[in-house]
């Protein structure tokens, strides 16, 4: 499983699995694009790149995932696709780099709902055995 | 799910939380035994908890009857924190800064509009666009600028709307302390296309007719003179420009105030202390942010009376701002504290200003009689137009509450119910409704929503926020 949705009163909760962080985290980027438009449906016809530096790994989450609403709102750039994702540990925090596909314009995807904002709140990032699940909660 | 929170009964309509460990002051919660039951289910009272943790908080922190689960403060939750010695929290205020509601009134009975309520809703959905698509409103940057600087001002100065209509809303539609230069590029870019969109969400837009009168008086005063009067309800906010820019301040306090996270038990909770340069900084942005939102309410109002116009043949003038509220916000305010006139940081986050008569921010047409509250009710259900009071300026800094308020999720909602099946059963009722998304509109099924009627109760008992008039919608545009 990459990722399941669970209940919340007002907003959208999500669980996302991969082997290594970078795999969770690619799987969170997905997560909260299908609340948007389900990445499958959308083509792949205008790379990006991703890149973030953040104190510790939870606001690494928060940063990497709003990158995506702030494409949104300002390209109307909606994800297909993660091809690549590194994390790199620095001697102050970390630092992500990601190459994302996807489509420009939303008119053309008709979009369930928007995504206001990432949250901190009940946020996790668990290393598990040979496995990590980061949970996130995004603002509707 | 959440630890059993120790509250004690005040009233029928108001419970404590007594002042324990790091708690600077107590927490009061306004509801029924009901409704505090549904709110011990999740983190609503923790979370009230909570912001007592924060400096300078004056009496209570305050959960609205409308209080559910938010980030850092509850929705509903409302607090002063000092002006010198307290902060400014974003958590406080919400990622959609100024979100608020508007009302304007016309002459019309509800029988004139009704045989042309599909063409008037297809017409508005035309000039008010809804869901995630952009604007007819194209800017270039620095008009984006003067938008964040002027608020609905700027809107006035571009022929849109006019000077009365920024009469009556809060702030006259501006806050003077706005900087655009402290919104981030990401924020502007997000927002820039964005001016005058619904967005999605639980905003939406309303044709509604007066269903009953509780206050003939104080109606009067509001230009509310039948039942059977039409009137307009615009809920929205500051889009993707004002949720960035309270991310952007809250990893920004983060960053700067490491020490300050550890002591909190949230993260969502970090605030700038009075006097920082962040404080300062993020205060003129919020602002703008702000300005932004007055903006879309009154350049929505503008394109509305254009829709009367095109399918009623109604004039510009016969269509007025009743008034323009925000319930998700921070301004500086004065209120007496033990006694003593305080100058405080008020939080009001999914909560209203509440301000009793002679307060000098209420427009002189409404001083006398306290201040306009608008709470929106739930797609297709009932809302209410409320007056502020002196037991709001006593007992919750002049704040009541904002709308229903959740009780079940977006994801039980769209099993529960069908967008179709709900359009359909309204349109019984004669309520035509046109969303942008089906599953938008099963998400904002009135059943997912506490009965608005039970929060309207509460603020009326606790005379923070007297009933006035209720208000039912026979035409929705869903975001």
């Amino acid at each position: 499983m990459k990722f399941k949705f669970l209940p919340h009163t007002a907003d959208v909760k999500f669980r996302a699995y991969g082997r290594t962080l970078e795999e969770a985290f690619i799987n969170a980027a997905l997560a909260m694009a299908s609340v948007i438009v389900e990445p499958s449906k959308v083509k792949a016809k205008f790379a990006k790149e991703i890149s973030v530096s953040s104190e510790d790994e939870k606001a690494l989450l928060y940063d990497f995932l709003e990158q995506f609403l702030i494409l949104l709102d300002s390209e109307e750039f909606l994800l297909s696709s993660v091809k690549e994702l590194k994390i790199i540990k620095k001697k102050k925090g970390f630092s992500l780099n990601a190459n994302i596909v996807g489509d420009k314009g939303v008119e053309k995807y008709s979009p369930e709902k928007g995504i206001k904002a990432v949250t901190y709140q009940e946020m996790e990032i668990k290393k598990e055995k040979n496995s990590y699940m980061v949970q996130v909660v995004v603002d509707i | 799910m959440a630890d059993k929170i120790e509250i004690k009964k005040i009233s029928d309509i108001l419970w404590e939380i007594p002042k324990t460990g790091s708690m600077r002051v107590p927490c009061r919660v306004y509801a029924t035994e009901k409704m505090l039951a549904k709110m011990q289910e999740d983190r609503t009272l923790m979370q009230g908890k909570n912001v007592a943790f924060l400096p300078g908080i004056y009496k209570y922190s305050l959960v609205m009857p409308d209080g559910h689960e938010g980030y850092g403060f509850p929705i509903g939750g409302v607090a002063a924190l000092d002006y010198e010695n307290g902060g400014i929290s974003p958590g406080g205020i919400g990622y959609d800064i100024n979100c608020g509601v508007r009302v304007l009134r016309t002459k019309l009975q509800r029988e004139d509009v009704e045989p042309k309520i599909k063409d008037l809703m297809n017409s508005i959905f035309k000039y008010c666009p809804a869901g995630l698509g952009g604007s007819n409103i194209r800017v270039e940057p620095k008009e984006l600028d003067n938008i964040l600087n002027k608020g609905a001002k700027w809107a006035v100065e571009n022929s849109y709307g006019n000077e009365k209509d920024l009469k009556h809303s809060e702030e006259d539609g501006h806050m003077e302390e706005a900087d655009a230069k402290e919104v981030s590029s990401a924020a502007k870019s997000r927002g820039r296309n964005q001016i005058a969109t619904l967005g999605s969400g639980n905003h939406f837009l309303e044709v509604q007719y007066v269903d009953k009168i509780f206050d003939k008086e104080v109606a009067k005063t509001y230009g509310i003179k039948k039942e059977g009067q039409v009137l307009f309800m615009i809920h929205c906010g500051s889009r993707g420009l004002g949720h960035q820019v309270c991310s952007d301040y809250l990893r920004l306090m983060e960053h700067n105030f490491p020490e300050i996270v550890k002591t909190l038990p949230d993260r969502e909770l970090i605030y700038a202390p009075a006097g920082s340069d962040v404080a300062k900084k993020y205060f003129k942005a919020m602002a703008a942010a702000a300005n932004f939102a007055w903006c879309n309410r009154h350049v929505l109002g503008h394109q509305t009376r254009l829709a009367f116009k095109d399918v009623l043949g109604i004039g510009d003038n016969e269509i007025e701002t009743l008034y323009d509220v925000a319930h998700n916000i921070a301004k500086v305010e004065e209120h007496k504290i033990d006694g003593e006139m305080k100058k405080v940081f008020m939080h009001r986050k999914g909560a209203t200003r509440a301000f009793g008569p002679g307060r000098k921010e209420i427009p002189s047409t409404y001083r006398e009689v306290g201040q306009p509250i608008i709470i929106p009710g739930t797609m297709g259900t009932s809302s209410y137009i409320l007056a502020g009071t002196k037991e709001a300026m006593e007992q919750t800094f002049g704040s009541t509450a904002h709308g229903a308020g959740r009780v079940m999720s977006r994801h039980e909602a769209i099993r529960s119910f069908r967008g179709e099946d709900i359009v359909k059963e309204l349109g019984k009722q004669g309520i035509f409704v046109k969303g942008a998304s089906w599953q938008g509109i099963a998400e904002e099924a009135s059943g997912a929503y506490k009965k608005i009627e039970d929060v309207i109760d509460v603020s009326d008992k606790a005379g923070i926020g007297r009933k006035v008039a209720r208000l039912l919608p026979i035409g929705v545009v869903k975001g």
